[in-house]
């Protein structure tokens, strides 16, 4: 059994593989509301348009972990997040009011990771202009 | 940012980890898997409790106060911040009821185009009430000049 799952898992994680694609509603203000109180992060650049011009932003953007909580999905219905083990993001650009983002996850590498067989998924959003708003990578045990 | 902070220990932070605050994040950010919102799916997934997601805990110090302690130590003016990079290793899941202690430290502070940016990376431990390391965080923040 464990010889066939391990066989099965294989095919199922090979490099080139696509991670199915997550797509997301435009970002609205009433999602930064709730997310500012979700997450902790109550900064006002996120949820009060007079302060966000008084920073100098035209309106108020999203949280950066907004972005990463929606690439965190995209991992956890790929493989369950037991299998997770390392998630790295890097915050490439903002992401603004009306932007529908679409988070991409690729198999790039399969890789021992403390003695377990590993994939590495490349991950992205982008927004509906292909403006690329966070990238990074997770590692992913296939197990 | 003086660099004199680099290896500052910031004040350690508890989070208590609700079935309610779970709910609120799996909704808002459209979590539609039922192991983070019903208790029965999550058992039988193999959590003792609904699981925090993977980037949750990133709520620690952000619900303590930490991060609005480190901002004013570094005289970073929160209209100027950025969350430049994020990355988490996760070493035993973390579920409702648990509560997570998080200790951070200020492990660089560097600055690029002649001062226009400065960035300051801070490096976590969570463990849980156990004592067991349960992920660890890495978080750069850049401040805008």
């Amino acid at each position: 059994m464990l010889t066939n799952s391990k066989i099965s898992g294989s095919c199922n994680a090979e490099v080139g593989q696509e991670l199915p694609a997550l797509e997301l509603r435009p970002v609205n203000r009433t999602t930064l509301a709730l997310f500012a109180g979700a997450s902790g992060d109550h900064n006002a650049v996120h949820i009060d348009l007079d302060f966000a011009r008084r920073a100098g932003m035209p309106d108020v953007f999203a949280h950066g972990m907004l972005g990463m909580a929606w690439i965190g999905r995209l991992l956890t219905r790929w493989r369950p997040q037991s299998r997770l083990r390392r998630f790295d993001v890097r915050f490439q650009g903002i992401t603004h009011l009306g932007d529908a983002i679409t988070c991409r996850g690729k198999l790039v590498e399969r890789l021992q990771h403390s003695g377990e067989e590993c994939a590495l998924i490349e991950v992205s959003a982008t927004n509906q202009f292909g403006q690329t708003k966070i990238v990074g990578d997770a590692v992913v045990a296939l197990g | 940012m003086d660099k004199k902070w680099i290896g500052y220990q910031l004040p350690e932070s508890e989070l208590a980890v609700e079935r309610g605050r779970l709910r609120f994040f799996a909704k808002v950010i459209g979590e539609t898997d039922p192991v983070y919102t019903e208790i029965e799916a999550a058992r039988a997934a193999g959590y003792r409790d609904l699981p925090a997601p993977p980037t949750f805990l990133f709520a620690a110090e952000l619900d303590s106060g930490t991060v609005n302690a480190l901002l004013d130590t570094l005289e970073i003016p929160v209209e100027k911040l950025l969350h430049a990079e994020q990355g988490f290793t996760y070493h035993k899941p973390v579920c409702a009821g648990d509560r997570i202690t998080v200790r951070s430290r200020i492990a660089e502070i560097y600055e690029k185009k002649g001062g226009a940016l400065e960035f300051a990376l801070t490096t976590s431990q969570a463990s849980n009430d156990n004592g067991e390391l349960v992920a660890e965080m890495r978080t750069l923040l850049v401040c805008r000049n």
